[in-house]
């Protein structure tokens, strides 16, 4: 038996961050009354011309960018046809020789360390379709064509990936990238961002590849995990056994953690597209892409390279502040002004974060901004609170307005590092527990830690915590 | 010259009833709109740019803003059948 490796391609479609949709001015905002949002342009009904909408391209053009693709100055709307209850056109308007973005590539890192570049094939904008809904009408379907005309970015690879666990890892980056450049939500329950899957197996020395089938319905990555895995099974199965793989569209089917063949598809190879006639061509000048490129931010690969490189962050910390933009933004202001990465990090993965998932806000509604966090750190800096304190402070930061410095000051949180202090206080808690004392002196070690825990408990948790445990060391060895 | 199977394809494709009878005459009829192509391709393009639209290609785009309001009642009215908002059909099972 030959070893068998399977080859991966994935269309991934992207929902482009829009208000209007891609040719009309019906609201595309999600959960609204089935077709309250679905107007004459989006029902095809005879008569209606398609306006293209500008942020819809300025988006595509900014993903083509970042993943440094080309940008194709021409591109040309095409009609694919076929039927479909929630298509009310019959066609839907996509692109198919001449997309708008074409040859990019992301690249993965993989758990042995080694780069992978995938290849971006082409990404093109197209419309989202009606939705069907099969269980509320005895013997009839019923279509809510909210989201048809919905400004789609259809993204595919090349079939670069070798394993269900690269797709998922592809899927992931191409996810964060998207959200980080601002143009799809991201949403997957919601829909924003659906995969479909091309998987093939071949014999692992042959250079031919082997007969593909396409798995849709791929909306989360454990889905996609576990589909591919399963499509490759069946396919390894069928050869093996002396059967054929035929290409067909399969539906992953979640419930049973199966695929099975869509026949109702078996025609739709034969889309008929031709130009649509109702568009005119895209035409992007040199210009606007020069602004777009301009306008794009630092990616998240380039960012978590320049955090592990530069600021000494491991992989994990960089990849915890690098991953979306107003997280990056704001802990690289913050590294700016306080100086210590590790630090700044620390306390934006640690009481940053902890603060929005109580509230399950955003990091948008972050209410500690990066100056009055960094008012904080300097006083850790210069021993003003320990790190404990700091950590009520920042909670009463966080729940009102003032600096640092203010309410340190009116809650005396100040340290105590001045030695006089806190030796009196070692030296009261040594004269009043002889019996640890012996203990301790008589190879307990343990009970170090109740010296310092009662020398702390006296101080109302305000001395240096290093001052107190060089004060008791020494003490306890006379 | 179209054969009656591709015919037949082409008519299911477009989800068009067909007789068997009306094959013959309609495989005729659309080999003549092929061969009115193929005089055309006669013509010696070379150095013509193709030409998907006729018209001065103005890229208009319109800015992003929501213009349309709900008119689910009018489309409604003349829908064949609609309840609780949505539009039905006979039933489609994939």
């Amino acid at each position: 038996m030959p070893r068998w490796q399977p080859v991966i391609g994935l269309e991934i479609h992207v929902q482009l961050s829009t208000e209007s949709k891609i040719f009309s001015g019906a609201s595309t905002a999600y959960g609204a009354e089935p077709n309250s949002q679905a107007c004459a342009v989006d029902l095809g009904l005879p008569g209606v011309l398609p306006v293209l909408n500008a942020r819809a391209v300025a988006l595509a053009i900014r993903f083509g960018l970042a993943i440094g693709a080309r940008i194709a100055t021409r591109s040309v709307f095409a009609r694919k046809n076929y039927f479909y209850p929630d298509l009310p056109k019959g066609y839907q308007i996509s692109q198919y020789d001449e997309p708008i973005v074409s040859h990019g590539t992301l690249c993965l890192t993989l758990p042995d360390g080694q780069a992978k570049v995938i290849r971006i094939l082409r990404a093109h904008l197209e419309e989202d379709a009606g939705k069907s809904v099969h269980d509320l009408f005895p013997g009839q379907s019923g279509i809510d064509l909210n989201r048809a005309g919905t400004p789609l970015l259809e993204v595919v690879t090349e079939p670069d990936l070798s394993s269900a666990a690269e797709a998922v890892q592809y899927m992931r980056a191409l996810h964060t990238l998207v959200r980080f450049i601002g143009i799809c939500d991201g949403n997957m329950q919601e829909g924003s961002f659906r995969c479909d899957a091309n998987v093939s197996v071949k014999p692992v020395d042959s250079p031919v590849l082997g007969t593909r089938a396409e798995i849709k319905n791929l909306n989360s990555f454990r889905f996609v995990e576990r589909a591919i895995n399963h499509e490759i099974e069946r396919q390894i199965e069928l050869l093996e056994g002396g059967g054929k793989v035929i290409q067909e569209t399969r539906l992953y089917d979640p419930d049973r953690d199966e695929t099975r063949s869509m026949r109702s598809k078996e025609d739709a190879h034969d889309y008929r597209y031709f130009p649509d006639p109702d568009l005119l061509p895209i035409l992007i000048t040199e210009d606007e892409i020069a602004v777009a490129r301009s306008a794009l931010p630092e990616l998240p690969q380039q960012r978590h390279a320049r955090y592990v490189r530069d600021f000494g962050l491991s992989p994990e910390e960089a990849e915890a502040v690098s991953s979306e933009l107003p997280v990056a933004e704001y802990f690289e202001a913050l590294v700016d002004r306080c100086g210590d990465p590790r630090q700044a990090a620390n306390w934006v993965t640690g009481e940053v974060f902890a603060a929005l998932n109580r509230g399950t806000m955003p990091f948008s509604e972050v209410r500690v901004s990066s100056e009055r966090l960094a008012g904080l750190l300097a006083r850790i800096k210069d021993q003003t609170v320990s790190n404990s304190m700091a950590k009520q402070v920042f909670e009463a930061m966080w729940q009102g307005t003032e600096e640092a410095d203010a309410i340190i000051e009116a809650r005396g949180l100040k340290q105590v590092t001045d030695s006089g202090e806190i030796e009196a206080l070692v030296d009261a808690v040594i004269g009043e527990n002889p019996d640890q004392v012996a203990q301790y002196r008589a190879g307990k070690d343990k009970v170090f830690g109740f010296f310092v825990g009662q020398v702390m408990k006296r101080s109302k948790g305000k001395a240096n915590p290093q001052t107190v445990n060089d004060l008791v060391t020494a003490k306890l060895k006379l | 010259m179209l054969e009656e199977a591709q015919v037949q394809t082409l008519a299911r494709l477009a989800r068009i009833a067909l007789e068997p009878a009306e094959l013959p005459s309609l495989a005729a009829q659309l080999s003549r709109i092929l061969s009115l192509v193929e005089a055309m391709e006669a013509v010696d393009t070379t150095g013509v740019e193709p030409l998907a639209h006729p018209l001065e290609p103005v890229p208009r785009r319109r800015p992003d803003a929501v213009t349309e309001t709900d008119q689910r009642a009018e489309f409604g009215a003349v829908a064949p059948a609609m309840a609780e908002g949505y539009y039905l059909v006979p039933r489609v099972i994939e």
